[in-house]
């Protein structure tokens, strides 16, 4: 297979804070640095893109030396949390933006959707819309003409096409919109998180037609999406990005894997002091990392207050590595009303026994209600149930579903 | 960390696309512009649809801003001011320079607010951007015919009433001059939008800045009756020498100034790369700072 792009040494600066104050000043500055063929002063080398620290300098790399190669017919899903530089990869692939170093070579037209109905106009009809939509993704008119009817169906909007769309439904608007993207003559898709609008229904449609789009017309499709589930749907490559670097590259499974343990291990844990509320603490939360199904987990949970009978409700939660919670382990009882005087400290060291998960990934945390709020403090942890029964017998291929349950007769 | 996703394919070095970050500053991707010459036309198309869509009059609304700008004009500067019109009805020309100052002034006024206007499409998909300021130019000359249609249906009424005029062999320049206009007008609204996205604080200067360079301009009056003291700061305006033959052409008024008129086109000519240029250099990262 032949390299679709090749991204070699790409890295983007953003300048935070404000422009307006000083940008004259300092632009004299820069320009007087360069002219006498000095380094930039205000491209500090080294600052990474962590959100939560507080940089020295008003520069930020949102990527920094990013490589990699996409062969072509390649789904890849781009993963990372917010603020990892996902978004800034897909402007510099799609064009709207260039690379401060660096260089991406491409092969093919690129076309690229960062949102949908980009340049719609709400007085003209939908015919016109598809048109001009079209031409503004870099579509000829001809090749529109050619794949008019085409797109229509996939919208499914005809009864509408000669009304403005300011007259449209938000959903009949995406499904216009979509459908003109998914039709593009181009070798490369660049999407980004566009799914979140439309119902089930179309949603399941837009991901089958991407679907068809890389495996069926060999065209190459870059993918942002925090859904794990449509990632994996989709993809057959992944890209891991933390704060603005490549940490990982390979195919869609490992790559997810990789991330989930990454978000756990960044999650807070490494503190071990969480703050819940004023009053609160989570001052330890332990958990075995892998097991197998029907054998047990064992956890330790150590939670200080400052005040009497402050916790109400404590529940240890596990959720799927798609997000979606598959169980909830109620914890009251006598730990928690017995042990939460003034002052004290709730340790429980408890045990699940039997769990009935199918293998994979899920991620553990816990739901707590104080006098002063409730919430959700996940992940804490994540671990895997392996892919193989209690007699250690392999599964011969992924089960999809959470839960087994045993059979008597 | 690099890695590279799959095994390494010695693949031939033939690339469509390299993105890089400082492209050559005269790299104007004028192909790309050229492959993308639907996207012109259908923005140009847009503009009118959308300008006349639930109005009454439609594209009428084209010719009542000339006319009653003619009407005003006539009033305050050739009933009260009396400012000479060189034998010419005043409505006329007064008519003759609103036409061909309104397609400068929309031009340079459009294309100067393009970044800030189209900022959520720039931000989200790539196309050649000189396409934007491109349509707007196009669509001010089809509104321009449109009023310039108005104009010489005004001539045609005045020559039926007997009115004797010396158009003379100077009209022929009239499509020069257009184009000249539309380079000057693009040309200066390219440097003005490429500036705003970093100061915003010339937008506000252009928005009163081409009222007061109209005055600047013998829009209202024949460079004639300016004293020959002060004419040379009138002369310096590029768009004198336009103005000036355009109605030399069609009215027979004044005189044909050569100089003028080989100063107006050097002008328009530097302007126009210039614009190019400054708008090429911004356009790659303006969506940073916008």
């Amino acid at each position: 297979m032949p390299v679709a792009i090749k991204a070699e040494n790409i890295s983007k600066a953003y300048q935070l804070g404000e422009f307006s104050t000083g940008t004259l000043s300092q632009d004299i500055e820069r320009a007087w640095y360069r002219f006498r063929g000095k380094e930039d002063p205000f491209l500090k080398i080294g600052e990474t893109n962590d959100r939560t620290m507080k940089g020295e300098s008003n520069i930020v790399w949102s990527l920094r030396d990013i490589n990699f190669e996409i062969n072509q017919g390649d789904a890849v899903g781009i993963i990372g949390r917010n603020g990892a530089g996902k978004s800034t990869l897909l402007k510099l692939l799609s064009r709207v933006t260039t690379p401060t170093t660096g260089s991406i070579k491409v092969r093919g037209r690129i076309a690229s959707l960062l949102e949908v109905g980009t340049g719609f106009h709400p007085e003209l009809t939908g015919r016109e819309n598809i048109f001009l939509n079209g031409a503004i993704l870099g579509m000829r008119k001809h090749e529109i003409k050619k794949r008019f009817d085409e797109i229509v169906d996939f919208a499914g909007v005809e009864r509408y096409l000669d009304t403005p769309v300011k007259r449209y439904s938000s959903g009949m608007y995406v499904r216009l919109a979509f459908a003109v993207a998914a039709h593009l003559e181009s070798e490369i898709l660049v999407v980004d998180e566009v799914l979140a609008v439309g119902d089930a229904e179309f949603q399941s449609k837009c991901l089958g037609k991407m679907g068809d789009v890389s495996k069926g017309e060999g065209r190459t499709v870059l993918f942002v999406s925090h859904n794990m589930a449509s990632i994996q749907q989709l993809c057959n490559k992944g890209i891991l990005l933390l704060n603005g670097k490549l940490v990982d590259s390979g195919d869609t499974e490992s790559i997810i894997k990789h991330y989930l343990k990454l978000s756990a291990n960044n999650s807070l844990i490494t503190q071990n002091n969480i703050e819940i509320d004023e009053n609160t603490v989570l001052e330890e939360f332990k958990l075995t990392e892998n097991i197998r199904q029907f054998e047990k987990i064992e956890f330790v949970l150590k939670i200080s207050s400052n005040l009497a009978g402050n916790v109400k409700d404590l529940k240890l939660v596990l959720e799927s590595e798609f997000g979606e919670r598959v169980c909830v382990v109620d914890l009251r009882g006598e730990y928690v009303e017995n042990r939460n005087e003034h002052g004290a400290v709730i340790v429980i060291k408890g045990r699940l026994v039997n769990v009935p998960l199918l293998p994979g990934m899920y991620s553990a945390g816990i739901y707590i209600e104080t006098t002063l709020l409730k919430r959700d403090i996940m992940p804490l942890g994540v671990f895997e149930i392996l892919n193989e029964n209690q007699f250690g017998e392999q599964y011969s291929r992924k089960l999809t579903g959470h839960i087994s349950i045993n059979l008597e007769v | 960390m690099t890695e590279i996703l799959t095994e390494k394919v010695v693949a031939e070095e033939n690339w469509d696309l390299e993105i890089r970050p400082q492209n050559s500053l005269f790299n104007l991707h004028l192909r790309d512009v050229w492959q993308y010459r639907d996207l012109l036309l259908l923005l140009v198309r847009r503009d009118f649809v959308a300008f006349y869509k639930q109005t009454i009059f439609g594209p009428l609304w084209f010719f009542i801003q000339p006319i009653f700008t003619t009407i005003i004009f006539t009033f305050v500067f050739g009933r009260m001011a009396g400012i000479s019109t060189e034998g010419v009805p005043p409505p006329l020309f007064y008519l003759t320079g609103t036409v061909a100052w309104n397609y400068f002034s929309e031009c340079l006024t459009k294309t100067s607010t393009v970044f800030r206007d189209n900022a959520s499409i720039f931000g989200k998909v790539y196309f050649p951007r000189l396409i934007m300021p491109l349509s707007i130019v196009i669509s001010n000359l089809v509104k321009f015919s449109v009023q310039f249609l108005l104009f010489l249906l005004m001539l045609a009424w005045y020559k039926v009433d007997g009115l004797i005029l010396n158009t003379n062999y100077y009209i022929l320049l009239f499509p020069v001059i257009i184009l000249l206009m539309a380079m000057q007008g693009l040309g200066w609204g390219l440097i003005v939008t490429a500036l705003t996205t970093k100061y915003r604080d010339l937008a506000f200067l252009v928005a009163f800045g081409v009222q007061l360079i109209m005055y600047a301009t013998p829009v209202i009056y024949p460079l004639s009756s300016v004293p020959e003291k002060h004419r040379y700061l009138i002369e310096l305006n590029p768009l004198t020498g336009l103005i000036e033959t355009f109605r030399h052409g069609f009215l027979g008024t004044g005189q044909f100034y050569g100089q003028a008129f080989g100063y107006s086109i050097i002008m328009s000519v530097i302007v126009f790369i210039a614009g190019l240029i400054i708008f090429n250099k911004v356009e790659k990262n303006f969506v940073d700072t916008v």
